[in-house]
């Protein structure tokens, strides 16, 4: 049986052009009252008198490989900064010859970050691999074995430097951090007082000044003839200075952990460890993903501060070579290619850790 | 024992201590049951979680005590080896060095304790004016991250990322170079507007020739700002008790700009201007803004507005859209959703991180040493060179920091206290 009214509601009126496509997402997101048109345009005309001289500075009258007699007559960038001093950038005072060691390194080092990353390699093999990488890294730094001339942590610098910091001043300072942010919790006064005193008096002061004090005051501290490398004292100063902050952020998961849970723990007959172990830390830790990560980001920015204690990361090194009459004025290009470097690492970190925090979700 | 060992024991012991816990009130009060045929024999006290408690306790102030005293031992060995005197009475003797700018007369003649003082305020005055920028850009940014126009959204959102992802000294460098590199020496400076000048010294800008008005009219801006105090306070008792509501800011800022302004034109509005003139090598009266601390105000700024701004928006978000909505069905206007209902609310969740925030910029500001600034860190750090007071000197950095820090937060927690939520 035919209606008579299925055939006209067959017919469907098209959206006006207006509402849809290119036209209704332009009017819906650029122009959808006067105030918005108006701040479209005034972008607009900025980009306008912006981009197009920044793009050809970058691009167009820029040279990108050549000697530093050649960029004073370009009006362009001189990006052949970097190429030309790439070897001392990245490996600083590393002896030439050897600088394929740190380069192999860090390749290992970003080869099983990038395999880490995958969760189903999540599993005990994953610890061992890390330790054998960390041993072959540090034995393809420090030398002295396999016929490879030792190189003295003193030469140590560029990239494998300033990851070295991160890596390190992250992965010791969470445990450490973990450990004051349960101490912070503790129902006994006196570690609860000193967790307590290290916590707000590491946040209260500045890294600078902790690294100060491990570059002229810790020396004083160690009985005579004993001395302690400058990298390791840096390295030290970072891991406390950022155990503080982890310790804030676990104590935030704590503190937001239902009581029912803690009871729970505690009505199964766990002692602490294993309440902690199993119930407590899992889901504290799991819902301070995102500061935690904001915590190691700082770290890993943070490292970048021992330029101030001479000590010679890939900022340090970049510095250097731009003391150098001949690449003095280029310090503009050199700079963003280290900002551009910076923002990878940061942002594969934070966009890692969206992703982390989206599949570890379990939807409450 | 070398100190990572010291540091590697502390760690497992905490581990250890921590791993005990007097945990619920059932594990730790041991149940006393009447009847003596039935009581279980006392265990002995390390299975007592409140004697284990103090044995623990006590355990770890000892070996806290006896890393400070080995310290201690240690550093003062060293110290009467290398026959450095401690204490603070380096502060009276003579510093010997110049400071570039200071806010009070100082000269290379004046003692230690002069140039740190110049130094700290120096500190103070970088902190005060990034702190009111930093919340002016970074409000700023944050609702133009909310922003209906896609454009201004995507603008923010790309300003935040790539701020917040370059290190804050990389960026000081970055201002720095382009103040010595980019742009010219005194000799052709630019000159975007009459009477300032950018160039590689810095920027000099013309101020009006001093007069006694000027000094009356900050009086006069004084006693308007107390006047908008006491009537913000009037106004709010008002409404809560009429519901009428006066338009406070309105009538601040109309005091604030008016009271002056009418001093001005009392005292015959003086409109002598005090311009920098180029002489031989650099530019002589104005006000001289030097290069290194435009990088470190410019630096400082544009990394903490970028965490600022996320704050913003993220306590802007934080009010449901319910409570908008309601605002306004009961016909509240747009202005007065935003003062009355939005603001109240976001504050409570913006000031607590807002004030971490700052409180890191001002911590921040100790990098100003990498740019040459002399801030209290960079007058401290000579100091120790020249002194060798190396753990005085450390200690003072950390007192001034921790001062500011602790008095902020002390601040903060008195806040919080009044604004915390009522809830039933």
């Amino acid at each position: 049986m035919s209606n008579p009214t299925t055939k006209a509601t067959r017919e469907f009126l098209k959206p006006p052009v207006t509402e849809v496509g290119v036209i209704g997402w332009l009017r819906s997101n650029l122009f959808n009252n006067w105030y918005n048109s108006l701040l479209t345009v005034i972008v607009m005309l900025l980009f306008w008198q912006l981009i197009p001289p920044a793009f050809s500075w970058a691009f167009v009258n820029s040279v990108w490989n050549t000697s530093a007699e050649v960029c004073r007559e370009t009006d362009g960038a001189c990006w052949s900064v970097i190429p030309q001093n790439i070897n001392f950038i990245f490996f600083g005072f590393f002896p030439e010859d050897q600088q394929w060691r740190p380069g192999l390194a860090m390749v290992l080092l970003i080869a099983l970050v990038v395999y880490s990353k995958n969760r189903n390699h999540w599993k005990k093999s994953l610890g061992i691999y890390w330790l054998i990488n960390l041993v072959v890294m540090a034995s393809l730094m420090y030398g002295g074995i396999f016929g490879l001339p030792v190189v003295e942590t003193d030469q140590w610098s560029g990239l494998p430097l300033t990851f070295m910091l991160a890596l390190f001043g992250i992965v010791a300072a969470y445990p450490i951090g973990v450990i004051l942010a349960l101490g912070r919790q503790s129902k006994m006064p006196a570690i609860k007082t000193l967790c307590v005193v290290y916590i707000e008096m590491i946040r209260g002061v500045p890294l600078i000044s902790l690294l100060f004090m491990s570059s002229v005051m810790f020396p004083l501290f160690l009985p005579d003839g004993v001395t302690l490398d400058k990298v390791l004292r840096a390295q030290a100063a970072i891991i406390l200075f950022s155990a503080a902050y982890v310790a804030e952020v676990v104590r935030g998961g704590l503190q937001a952990m239902s009581r029912g849970q803690f009871e729970a723990a505690d009505s199964l007959g766990l002692n602490y460890n294993q309440s902690m172990r199993l119930i407590i830390l899992p889901q504290a830790l799991k819902i301070v993903i995102p500061p935690t990560v904001g915590v190691l980001l700082s770290v890993f920015k943070d490292t970048s501060l021992v330029v101030i204690i001479a000590l010679y990361d890939v900022l340090k090194t970049t510095k250097v070579t731009l003391s150098n009459p001949k690449w003095t004025s280029y310090s503009t290009e050199a700079y963003i290619f280290l900002a551009v470097l910076y923002f990878i690492c940061c942002y594969a970190m934070s966009s890692y850790s969206r992703k982390l925090e989206k599949e570890l979700h379990t939807g409450h | 024992m070398t100190p990572s060992l010291i540091l590697r024991c502390i760690v497992s012991f905490l581990v250890s201590v921590c791993s005990y816990h007097t945990g619920s009130p059932l594990q730790s009060e041991p149940s006393i049951t009447p009847d003596a045929g039935l009581q279980p024999s006392a265990a002995p006290f390390w299975r007592d979680p409140a004697k284990r408690a103090i044995v623990f306790q006590v355990a770890a102030l000892l070996l806290v005590a006896s890393v400070c005293y080995y310290l201690f031992t240690n550093t003062q060995a060293n110290l009467e080896r290398q026959s450095i005197a401690t204490g603070f009475g380096f502060l009276e003797t003579e510093a010997g060095f110049e400071i570039g700018e200071a806010m009070v007369d100082y000269s290379a003649a004046d003692s230690y304790a002069d140039a740190l003082l110049v130094g700290a305020l120096n500190t103070i005055k970088v902190s005060f004016i990034g702190v009111i920028l930093t919340v002016i850009l970074g409000t700023f940014i944050g609702i133009a991250r909310l922003s209906s126009n896609w454009l201004v959204a995507r603008l923010a959102a790309g300003y935040i990322e790539v701020m917040q992802n370059i290190p804050v000294l990389l960026q000081l460098f970055f201002w720095y170079a382009i103040f010595y590199e980019t742009f010219p020496s005194p000799r052709q400076a630019l000159n975007p507007f009459n009477g300032v000048f950018l160039c590689n010294r810095g920027l000099i800008f013309a101020v009006p020739e001093a007069h006694a008005a000027h000094t009356a009219m900050g009086w006069v801006l004084l006693i308007a700002l107390v006047a908008g105090w006491g009537l913000n306070r009037w106004g709010r008792r008002r409404q809560a008790l009429t519901g009428q509501i006066f338009p406070i800011i309105r009538v601040t800022l109309a005091l604030c700009l008016g009271l002056p302004l009418l001093t001005w034109l009392f005292y015959g509005a003086p409109t002598a201007m005090n311009v920098p003139e180029l002489q031989s090598f650099n530019f002589k009266g104005g006000i001289t803004i030097s290069p290194e601390f435009s990088a470190l105000l410019l630096g400082l700024v544009f990394y903490t507005a970028a965490f600022v701004a996320e704050i913003v928006r993220a306590g802007i978000q934080s009010v449901s859209r319910g409570q908008i909505e309601a605002a306004m069905s009961v016909g509240l206007r747009p202005g007065q959703v935003l003062h009355l209902v939005i603001f109240p609310q976001a504050l409570r969740v913006i000031i607590p991180p807002l004030t971490s925030q700052l409180l890191n910029l001002t911590k921040n500001s100790s990098l100003a040493i990498a740019i040459g600034y002399a801030d209290f860190v960079a007058v401290t750090n000579t100091t120790i060179n020249q002194t060798g007071q190396a753990i005085e000197g450390v200690a003072l950095i950390m007192l001034v920091y921790l001062s500011f820090s602790l008095s902020t937060s002390l601040f903060m927690n008195i806040y919080n206290k009044k604004m915390v939520l009522v809830e039933r």
